[in-house]
């Protein structure tokens, strides 16, 4: 029998996006090689975070189809300490394949795991399949998503971190048979006293005003619209739809905006309803940053430029005349 | 303080990667080279931490180290014309996988150390490994903190001062909204993420410098992997052409209108 473990993270609602994402294709590997089953591990405070935490993770495990939920009782975030929990978990229910969303935490702790161990581990993997029991087939990002490699693993065990936003978050539709609710196992791993001597202490951050990674709409501007005044008007255009400004790296290079507004491969992620992309050529970094969003405008003086083949409406013209001319009937509609 | 920092050249893909026709790589016949804007921010921050260093009286230097092709030597003198003192260069003739990178920049570390800080990019820009700064730090037995923010060392102890004994670091960084604050002791791994520092652009003297930078190098053999490639493609988006609203201003009641169709004004 295999075993796919997949390591999840949670709110205090219960499992994040990223995580359902990652049971989700860990279903998929385990579905494509019959008798497998897929186990999940929470590391964290879930027994004491209150019953009805407990239940909620359990309910969505059953709902994603999940086998056993095990639970490392752990206080806080400590990256090696985690890694060991998950590996000797691993090790205990003889898992062929480890797997983590591919955010900071699932990344980093899977870095770790690979580092104790000696063995690959693979990132942003969105395909994977078994053939034999020392080769995996797998799909999987570079570049931020704008490149797909297929690579061979030569791997008993497989760790793998998952690219979310290629796997939609599926449930299974009837779980056969299947319990509506999860028991919790509890799990003590053996820690070693280094294993937490690098430990995260938390802080409520001052960020004010709508978040860049949850707005609905965000009004991004680039090297086109000329220097730090022209932002003047992507602010009010952004405050006017309650949604968050957005920047390419150029204007951060600049110093025109800090980088906490930049959007791309090494900036933030965006999934708004609504992308404006004003005086932004459209580089793939930048892309790799705002593909998701459901609806793409860009603003351009260049009807060639590339941001014009990603998105679905387009003006052509100077940014400084257009904006404040959309901002002024925006306003007189009140 | 002795500084080691990691960096990776890249090419500098613009609108679209185009692959060779075999499809085996990126073609980069046109293009440029560079590295990730991660690791430019290492290499300021490795500056950075040097200059002030040296205002207290105290001495350090920068090392920054590749592995890669021979013209990877370009990316080194970049670190240069920023600030970074030596140079070295191990060669290779293809790209390596994480393992393997990791040991060879370990046993180099090892050689050419003890380093105080050792700074990677949090992920490289092509492979986006996310890992090679953890497996170093396994292998040299240092504590590793990823994704870092802010970086600030502070002397340790009250006789203590950033010139004279080791200090400890205080890292910061974000998740979900939250943010997380490290302590540790140097020595230690960092990887760092862009926005952490401005880069400055380089100066005249730099790029001099830069000019005349010896590159230590040293060819190192492959010793093959677990993990191959067996294709690249660029993922098939719908290249849609958009639909054109107007010229300048008077696209605005086209733009009105669309902006109404999708539920946007009230
Ligand atoms: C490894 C790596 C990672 C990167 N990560 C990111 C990232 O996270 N985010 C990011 O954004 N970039 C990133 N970049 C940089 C990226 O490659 C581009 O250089 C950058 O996105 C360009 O910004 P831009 O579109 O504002 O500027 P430009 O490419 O200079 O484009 C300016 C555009 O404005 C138009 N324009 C000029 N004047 C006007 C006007 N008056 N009105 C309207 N339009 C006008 C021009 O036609 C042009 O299309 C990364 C690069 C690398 C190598
Ligand atoms: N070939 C290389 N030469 C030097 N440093 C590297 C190399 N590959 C990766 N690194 C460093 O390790 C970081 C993480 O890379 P990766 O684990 O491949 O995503 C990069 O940002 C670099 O700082």
């Amino acid at each position: 029998m295999t075993q796919v473990l997949v390591l999840v993270e949670h709110d205090a609602d219960g499992l994040i996006d990223s995580s359902r994402r990652a049971v989700t294709f860990a279903r998929g590997l385990a579905v494509a090689n019959a008798n497998s089953k897929v186990a999940v591990c929470v590391i964290g405070e879930v027994p004491t975070g209150g019953a009805e935490l407990a239940s909620a993770i359990g309910r969505q495990a059953a709902e994603y189809g999940v086998a056993s939920l095990h639970v490392v009782p752990f206080t806080g975030y400590a990256p090696l300490a985690w890694a060991r929990a998950l590996g000797q978990l691993a090790d205990s229910l003889s898992a062929d394949a480890v797997v983590a969303a591919g955010t900071d935490r699932g990344s980093e702790v899977m870095a770790h795991l690979g580092a104790i161990t000696g063995e690959e581990m693979v990132a942003n993997c969105f395909a994977v399949s078994r053939s034999g029991t020392h080769e995996w087939h797998l799909t999987r990002q570079r570049w931020g998503g704008s490149l797909i490699e297929e690579a061979w693993l030569e791997a008993g065990r497989a760790l793998l971190t998952v690219a979310t936003d290629a796997i939609p978050p599926a449930s299974v539709v009837e779980p056969v048979a299947a319990p509506l609710e999860l028991e919790l196992e509890a799990y003590e791993p053996q820690l070693a006293d280094g294993d937490t001597s690098v430990v995260a202490t938390e802080s409520p951050e001052q960020a004010g005003g709508v978040s860049l990674a949850s707005a609905r709409v965000v009004v991004s501007g680039g090297r086109g619209v000329g220097g730090v005044e022209g932002f003047s008007v992507i602010e009010q255009l952004a405050a006017y739809f309650g949604g968050a400004v957005g920047v390419s790296r150029a204007v951060t290079s600049l110093g025109w905006r800090p980088h906490s507004e930049q959007v791309g491969q090494t900036g933030t992620r965006v999934t708004p309803d609504l992308y404006m992309a004003c005086g932004i050529s459209g580089a793939i970094q930048h892309l790799a940053g705002c593909q998701s969003a459901k609806t793409m405008i860009a603003i351009n003086t260049d009807g060639d430029a590339p941001i014009m083949a990603r998105a679905d409406y387009a003006v052509i013209g100077d940014v400084n005349e257009v904006l404040p001319a959309l901002l002024e009937v925006l306003r007189a509609r009140g | 303080m002795r500084i080691l920092v990691c960096v990776k050249r890249i090419p500098m893909v613009g609108g679209r990667i185009v692959l060779t026709p075999d499809g085996g790589q990126i073609d980069t016949s046109m293009l440029g080279f560079t590295v990730s804007p991660h690791e430019e921010c290492a290499v300021e921050e490795a500056v950075r931490i040097v200059e002030a260093v040296r205002a207290k009286g105290g001495s350090g230097e920068v090392t920054v180290l590749t592995l890669g092709p021979p013209e990877a030597a370009d990316q080194l003198r970049d670190a240069v014309a920023l600030g970074a003192s030596k140079c070295v260069l191990l060669e290779t003739d293809r790209e390596w996988g994480p393992i393997a990178t990791a040991e060879a920049i370990a046993q180099e570390a090892r050689e050419r150390g003890p380093f105080d800080l050792l700074l990677f990019g949090n992920e490289a820009a092509d492979s986006g490994d996310f890992q090679v700064g953890i497996r170093v730090a396994h292998l040299l037995d240092l504590p590793v903190v990823t994704g870092i923010k802010g970086l600030a060392l502070e002397p340790s102890g009250s006789a203590g001062s950033l010139a004279g004994s080791l200090p400890r670091a205080s890292a910061r960084r974000e998740y979900r909204g939250v943010e997380e604050s490290f302590e540790l002791g140097l020595p230690a791994v960092v990887t760092v993420k862009e926005g952490i520092n401005l880069p400055r652009y380089p100066s005249l003297p730099g790029r001099m410098r830069a000019k005349k930078a010896v590159i230590d190098s040293l060819a190192l053999g492959w010793q093959g992997e677990a993990l191959s490639t067996e294709s690249l493609r660029v993922p098939t988006v719908e290249r849609r052409r958009a639909e054109l609203l107007g010229r300048g201003a008077e696209a605005v009641p086209a733009l009105v209108a669309l902006l109404e169709s999708l539920g946007l004004l009230s």
